[in-house]
């Protein structure tokens, strides 16, 4: 496990390639640095606070410390995903029960299936994993269904006044936000081993895990998150598209 | 002949600006009746009213005797037709155009009823799998109206849609609008054009928000 450790003077050196991305950003006027540098102290502080916190949970190994480590990084997700919904009525709530739903029965089914055990090392990480792509997926979502309704607004227009009721009118933009959604998800899927050797297995050879072992887990994860993202964008959606009308069936955003 | 439309005070107010004003008027079953005035008057307002695009800040609507605010919008919008001055046609061919009204009505598509339809406006067969991208301002103006047509409405609402059309597709516009009216089609249409004019039964002109004429 010598091979974990990372030292403070190389977490020091692994500056510099901050400072080479910002170089990159200043030079060529991207007008990032800002957010990149609250980008890292915040990444360095939450990291920090949340690897002490983690100590402590998992030492005591308490079932309601668990819980509510989950219902924290739940509510911080939908928080995030919220703040991408620019202005869609009642998104945090939307946000909350999509991210907890997608968040819970994938968990619930891991746990059934004993393919995790119900201990803090396990299911707070999980859960974290869940939760944030569940997150940036909603977060996607949300971003294409305002674009849909912003860009197709006449065709939404033609298909009500033609008769269709809400859910007609706004099939083909539900569909594409679930799509845009979930394909950050698929195409991690399909290039997974051949482009990216992803966080969880990677973490286990790190660790000194057989590969092959490593491989079984990055395979669960991958469903997992296969699942978690469609049922939150899913749910996510279709409780949003009504939020664009008003009780007339007239559309209002 | 039956009331279809009894209008009783109507108001509508945006952003708090009078856009129409204590508008009282009765449309028998049947009538084809045009609407002018100076743009910015509240026509097509009117218009968006009667198809439910809008609700009225004041008065009372009244479809075959009951109150419009009260029946369920996607069976009134699909008996009471809207047409836009600028339509969008969606999805990717004509077909998809034409087969939306089906679907809406949870019926299989039915070609020949399409190909018929398109026939009536002097649009070939082989427009149906067409794609939407390839078509001019004239016909996609008429595949918007025949969508509109294909289940025969009880009333057809025309926003201008012959503004724009060269004389030959207007000829073919006014032919089917005519057709429709002869086999008892109620037609209210915002118009600046003199056939439309001519041909209807009544004129309405709208001022400033007010009904100031109703010519039989």
């Amino acid at each position: 496990m010598n091979n974990l450790i990372v030292s403070p003077t190389a977490l020091a050196f692994a500056v510099i390639l901050v400072v080479i991305a910002l170089g990159i950003n200043l030079h060529e006027k991207i007008g990032l640095e800002r957010d990149m540098i609250v980008g890292v102290i915040r990444a360095v502080i939450q990291l920090t606070v949340v690897g002490y916190v983690l100590t402590y949970i998992i030492k005591v190994d308490r079932v309601w410390l668990t819980g509510l480590m989950v219902a924290i990084i739940i509510l911080n997700a939908a928080y995030n995903a919220y703040k991408r919904a620019a202005g869609i009525p009642h998104a945090y709530a939307i946000s909350l029960l999509a991210i907890s739903v997608g968040t819970l029965v994938t968990i619930l089914l891991l746990v059934l299936a004993r393919a995790v055990k119900f201990t803090p090392s396990q299911i707070v990480p999980i859960s974290g994993m869940i939760a944030s792509n569940v997150m940036v997926a909603i977060g996607l979502a949300y971003r294409n269904m305002n674009a849909g309704f912003h860009d197709q607004r006449q065709g939404v227009l033609e298909r009500l006044a033609l008769g269709a009721s809400l859910k007609q009118a706004s099939a083909h933009i539900v569909r594409a936000a679930i799509r845009t959604g979930m394909a950050p998800t698929i195409d991690s899927a399909k290039t997974m081993g051949i482009v990216s050797l992803p966080g969880m297995m990677s973490g286990l050879i790190f660790a000194g895990v057989n590969p092959s072992k490593a491989i079984m887990y990055q395979i669960m994860v991958t469903f997992m998150l296969l699942a978690a993202t469609s049922i939150g964008s899913v749910i996510a959606c279709y409780l949003a598209y009504p939020q664009f009308y008003n009780n007339d069936m007239q559309l209002v955003r | 002949m039956a009331n279809i439309f009894e209008l009783t005070n109507v108001g509508f107010t945006a952003d708090g600006k009078p856009i129409l004003t204590d508008i009282n008027l009765t449309v028998t079953a049947g009538e084809y009746i045009t609407i002018s005035g100076p743009s910015g008057s509240g026509k097509s307002t009117l218009l968006r009213l009667l198809a439910t695009m809008l609700t009225p800040t004041s008065g009372t609507i009244l479809y075959d005797g009951q109150p419009q605010n009260t029946l369920p919008k996607p069976e009134y919008r699909q008996a009471v037709s809207y047409c836009f001055q600028q339509p969008s046609l969606f999805g990717e061919t004509v077909r998809d155009n034409l087969a939306f009204p089906f679907e809406l009505r949870g019926q299989a598509f039915d070609e020949q009823r399409a190909l018929a339809a398109l026939n009536s406006v002097e649009l070939p067969d082989a427009m149906l799998t067409a794609k939407i991208t390839a078509l001019s301002g004239g016909e996609k103006q008429r595949v918007a109206l025949i969508r509109n047509l294909l289940f025969l409405p009880q009333v057809l609402l025309l926003d201008e849609v012959t503004t724009g059309l060269d004389a030959e597709t207007k000829a073919t516009v006014h032919a089917l609008i005519e057709r429709h009216h002869q086999a008892g089609m109620t037609i209210l249409a915002v118009t600046h054009d003199e056939t439309e004019i001519a041909a209807a039964s009544k004129l309405l002109t709208i001022k400033e928000g007010k009904l100031v004429a109703n010519h039989e």
